[in-house]
């Protein structure tokens, strides 16, 4: 974990109530796609622990869902403006576990870490397929930032107004894959899990510090209890329990 | 001695900055940020008997200026702590840190303290009779003077340690309870424990916390936690450790002069993990600015 100051490059909607927020400052700290930061919000008294869609050299950059007041605080700024970040936070992904043929599934605001991932899992030569869900055509993005990436991807929208009507767990029928890399709501991941293939999910919950201090995010897996923020929030398919 | 000396009863710590139990774990995991020996000394993570997994989530919710949890006492129980945390924290700290000890019974507080009361490196036993985030036990032993005293009574035939109760701001007289443990033989107090709270999501009109009502910190509680100790310590003659709201070296200056002889800083921790170290550093600095020679000098100088 380091603390810094980073700069707002740039900060757009992408789809219905969702931001792409591009910063730049120190990035020495990013190990794995999948970590997360925590953010210094004005008049609030706790962080926002959003997680990394991706970072270069020069940039970081974050996708985030307004839902509440802290959301709508950063939806309202502009570039220039800089924000005072808990930077590596989290373990992320553990790309070497991958299998032959790896699907990264993502839901909703679960999406962004995944393209961090898919990025450098292409650039290392790992056979990906992206399976993006969203609940309708106005709430997804970045699906043409995947397929730029050179890998294929699977749609599925709950309305069917893009891609396949239905959810994540129905594209995954018709792929044959050997291990799987998921974010996005618990019931995602549960159906995700329940599909018996090995993989890594990664889980959302509310947190009090977001760096294993106060317990705020604990869940009970089946290898003891692990804190969502610095144990995770990342684990092994193995060990989770639904 | 150094200006920033102050004493709980024999026991001199460099500084008064304590963090507060259930804001720290079991501190070694703070030794990747900084330097633990800084510190005046650390609360470690409430234990109890039996290990214990805590409430359901969602556990936290943001509140102004502060926050509410409901982790219900989640620790690995007495023995783990002994045999694999305590050994993990000497690797890093190497002075003396605070047991705090929760229980259900008073046979628990007692069973707990007497393994706690073997291990030479642990400076005092806070007793916390004051958690409002389980059902049995917790708050109910620190609402109650003669409830109070008998866990203390109790407590301290077990250990020949400094016994210190960790008090619930939720009473209607923090004096009264204040009274009958040092009466019981309490060593010292540690004021405040959280206000008992609540949120409620104004769009579904449910309770975010998983427990409904939960603990309420942070610098909002400041102005209660501060009041209750200079109450208790114009009442009783043993040491006050603060603990409420702290965020920075003026804090410990106001919890200092209401007559606290050492402070703890908490949720703060959360939200700037480098936040003890920070004020340790400001406090040498507010003194020169305020003309203060030594802490010691100004210990309940507002009781005048």
């Amino acid at each position: 974990m380091t603390n810094g100051m980073y700069e707002i490059v740039s900060n757009r909607p992408i789809a219905q109530d969702t931001y792409e927020m591009v910063l730049q400052g120190d990035l020495s700290f990013a190990e794995n796609p999948g970590q997360f930061v925590n953010i210094k919000l004005e008049g609030l008294y706790l962080r926002r622990p959003i997680s990394i869609c991706d970072w270069d050299d020069a940039t970081l950059t974050l996708i985030y869902k307004v839902v509440g007041k802290g959301t709508r605080q950063m939806a309202e700024m502009k570039p220039g403006k800089e924000l005072d970040i808990l930077c590596g936070l989290g373990n992320g992904f553990d790309m070497k576990k991958a299998g032959e043929h790896s699907l990264l599934i993502g839901g909703g605001v679960g999406v962004p870490p995944l393209y961090g991932l898919a990025r450098r899992m292409v650039y290392e030569g790992k056979k990906v397929t992206a399976v993006l869900g969203f609940g309708n055509k106005n709430q997804a993005f970045y699906v043409e930032k995947f397929k730029a990436l050179g890998c294929p991807v699977e749609v599925a929208t709950e309305d069917g107004s893009l891609g396949t009507k239905g959810f994540v767990t129905h594209v995954m029928e018709n792929l044959s894959y050997d291990y799987y890399f998921a974010c996005g709501p618990m019931p995602m991941l549960r159906a995700v899990h329940a599909c018996g293939k090995p993989g890594q999910l990664s889980f959302e919950e509310r947190m009090g510090c977001g760096f294993g201090a106060c317990m705020g995010c604990s869940c009970e897996t089946l290898v003891g209890n692990k804190r969502i923020c610095v144990d995770g929030p990342v684990m092994d398919s193995s060990e989770v329990k639904f | 001695m150094s200006r920033l000396t102050v004493k709980l009863g024999d026991w001199e710590l460099d500084n008064p900055i304590i963090p507060a139990s259930g804001t720290f774990g079991f501190g070694y995991e703070f030794a990747k940020y900084y330097d633990l020996d800084l510190l005046g000394s650390m609360s470690l993570k409430g234990t109890t008997k039996d290990p214990r997994f805590g409430n359901p989530t969602p556990r936290i919710a943001e509140c102004e200026m502060g926050l509410l949890n409901a982790i219900g006492l989640q620790n690995p129980g007495v023995h783990k702590v002994i045999e694999e945390e305590l050994p993990k924290l000497r690797q890093v700290y190497h002075k003396k840190a605070i047991a705090n000890i929760s229980g259900f019974s008073v046979e628990d507080y007692a069973y707990t303290a007497a393994l706690f009361d073997k291990e030479e490196d642990m400076g005092i036993l806070e007793i916390n009779i004051s958690c409002p985030n389980v059902k049995h036990g917790g708050m109910a032993f620190g609402t109650d003077p003669q409830a109070a005293a008998t866990v203390c009574r109790a407590v301290k035939k077990v250990t020949t340690k400094p016994v210190y109760m960790k008090l619930s701001p939720n009473v209607t007289d923090i004096v009264a309870i204040a009274k009958a443990v040092v009466e019981a033989g309490a060593d010292g107090l540690v004021l405040i424990n959280t206000l008992f709270g609540m949120r409620i999501d104004p769009r579904t009109g449910r309770p975010i916390v998983s427990t409904k009502m939960a603990g309420f910190s942070g610098p909002a509680i400041k102005p209660v936690a501060l009041r209750m100790v200079y109450q208790v310590c114009q009442a009783v003659d043993v040491p006050v450790i603060g603990v409420g709201g702290i965020q920075n070296a003026d804090d410990v200056l106001e919890f200092l002069s209401a007559g606290a002889s050492a402070v703890q800083v908490g949720a703060q921790n959360l939200v700037d993990p480098w936040a003890c170290p920070r004020i340790i550093e400001e406090l040498s600095r507010k003194m020169d600015e305020y003309g203060i020679e030594t802490l010691e000098e100004i210990i309940g100088r507002a009781q005048k």
